[in-house]
């Protein structure tokens, strides 16, 4: 009965240690890496809701008839999710590094002032 | 489905050493390890689409994450954590644990979906677009919306990096 | 240090491992995006996988070189028209009734040639992940700092 549930508890403990590291670090990279891994744990959970027991990928196969499949929907979403996420952390790592071209430094508790 | 809580496991503890780990670009490392576990958990999960992007967007990720920590000399240092915020952001990772754990509880278990939307999907896609693969069937006729969304979120992230990382402008400005 | 990201390129080893891989890798990249509505795949994956064949290229040969063949402005206007084919196809969907209506006969299920529009859409995709992707690589990996010392 735990088992039913267990992928997905091991799922929030993924993303709880994002949670961690953007609210607890100080480092602007760090903090950078924990909203990767929680983005992560969000595909992932995705992904695991849409398991079917002894299915199969989403994909037709000539011959083959009455195939059981996974759900396939959340799987075309994720798919979009994982591109605009590279493409988020790409603009999170260019503003970190002209903060840090400015600063001269990714401290967070350093970059007070607004300046520039 | 043994290997799946292995991999897991694996992951968590990946995400630990990239969060605790002294060296910024160990760290770094550290994340690519999680996604290329993720890259493998979905290929577990029967979703070969998703396997083959996210190991191919987790490199361009690595590549990324590296140039920024490789920016300046100093940019490797050890900067610790916040005394308050890392209390509370212990706090709130325990919280979202719990809340999470109670959500849980309303959703369907792990293997038996609901499958309502998508049954349709299964049963005609091959009818109505004539392609093998339904994912690529759902993200570019069904709903080709949200795709035509995610070009543009992705259009302007482009248009924002390029934005920032110009060079022309500041420097006019800093020569006033 | 700023200057270290290879302005003068990798080792000879790397050099020649590169020029005997990144054609198959771009190679690869073009079958995945063709055969995107009949096996794993598709614009996403295979624009990624295009735009990593360039960036290899890149790291491997250093800036200078790379910068006298590909210009930046280049790539970003290849996004747009990525962006525009896109939009073309959809609009041309108006032909069958809609916005996104697949408009083209849908033609034998597993053959190269089916799904009507979708491969269409799957090269647009790929054109506008690919160079997008690679256009962000770029600014990031050129970023020197705006020269500001002597202000």
């Amino acid at each position: 009965m735990m088992n039913a549930w267990l992928p997905y508890v091991l799922c929030i403990l993924l993303f709880s240690v994002g949670v961690y590291a953007v609210l607890g670090k100080k480092n602007l990279i760090r903090i950078i890496l924990g909203i990767v891994i929680a983005e992560y744990a969000v595909n992932l959970f995705l992904i695991l809701l849409c398991w079917k027991k002894g299915g199969e990928a989403p994909i037709l196969q000539p011959g083959a008839v009455e195939q059981v499949m996974v759900d396939p929907l959340p799987q075309a979403l994720v798919l979009t999710s994982i591109v605009i996420g590279l493409a988020t952390t790409a603009f999170l790592v260019a503003i970190a590094m002209r903060l840090h071209e400015r600063y001269g430094t990714y401290d967070i508790t350093r970059i007070r002032e607004l300046r520039g | 489905m043994i290997e799946l809580y292995i991999l897991m496991a694996l992951m968590i503890v990946g995400a630990l050493a990239a969060v605790e780990m002294r060296n910024l670009l160990s760290a770094v490392i550290a994340v690519g390890v999680v996604g290329l576990g993720l890259s493998i958990i979905f290929l577990l999960l029967k979703a070969p689409d998703i396997a083959l992007t996210q190991l191919v967007v987790e490199i361009v990720a690595v590549i990324i994450l590296i140039r920024a920590t490789l920016t300046l000399k100093d940019s490797g240092e050890w900067l610790g954590s916040r005394p308050l915020g890392s209390l509370l952001g212990a706090l709130f990772a325990a919280l979202t644990v719990w809340v999470g754990i109670v959500a849980f509880k309303s959703l369907p278990a792990f293997g038996e979906p609901l499958m309502l939307v998508s049954r349709r999907y299964l049963e005609n896609s091959a009818t109505d677009t004539g392609a093998a693969n339904i994912v690529a069937a759902i993200i570019l006729d069904y709903r080709a919306y949200d795709t035509l969304g995610e070009a543009t979120v992705l259009f302007t992230a482009v248009v924002g990096v390029l934005t920032v990382m110009r060079r022309k402008g500041v420097k006019e400005h800093g020569g006033k | 240090m700023a200057g270290n990201d290879g302005e003068a390129g990798m080792t000879l080893v790397v050099k020649t491992v590169t020029r005997l891989t990144v054609g198959l890798i771009f190679l690869y990249g073009v079958y995945i995006v063709l055969n995107g509505h009949l096996s794993p795949g598709g614009g996403f994956a295979g624009g990624v996988i295009i735009a990593l064949s360039f960036m290899n290229l890149f790291l491997a040969f250093g800036g200078k070189r790379a910068f006298e063949i590909i210009k930046k402005d280049a790539v970003t206007a290849l996004e747009s028209v990525g962006a525009v084919l896109f939009l073309g196809i959809a609009l041309l969907g108006f032909a069958d009734g809609g916005f996104f209506n697949n408009f083209l006969p849908q033609g034998r299920l597993f053959s190269l040639i089916s799904g009507g529009a979708i491969p269409l859409s799957n090269i647009a995709i790929c054109i506008k992940v690919g160079a997008g992707l690679f256009g962000v690589f770029l600014a990031l990996v050129s970023f020197r700092g705006s020269e500001r010392e002597g202000k």
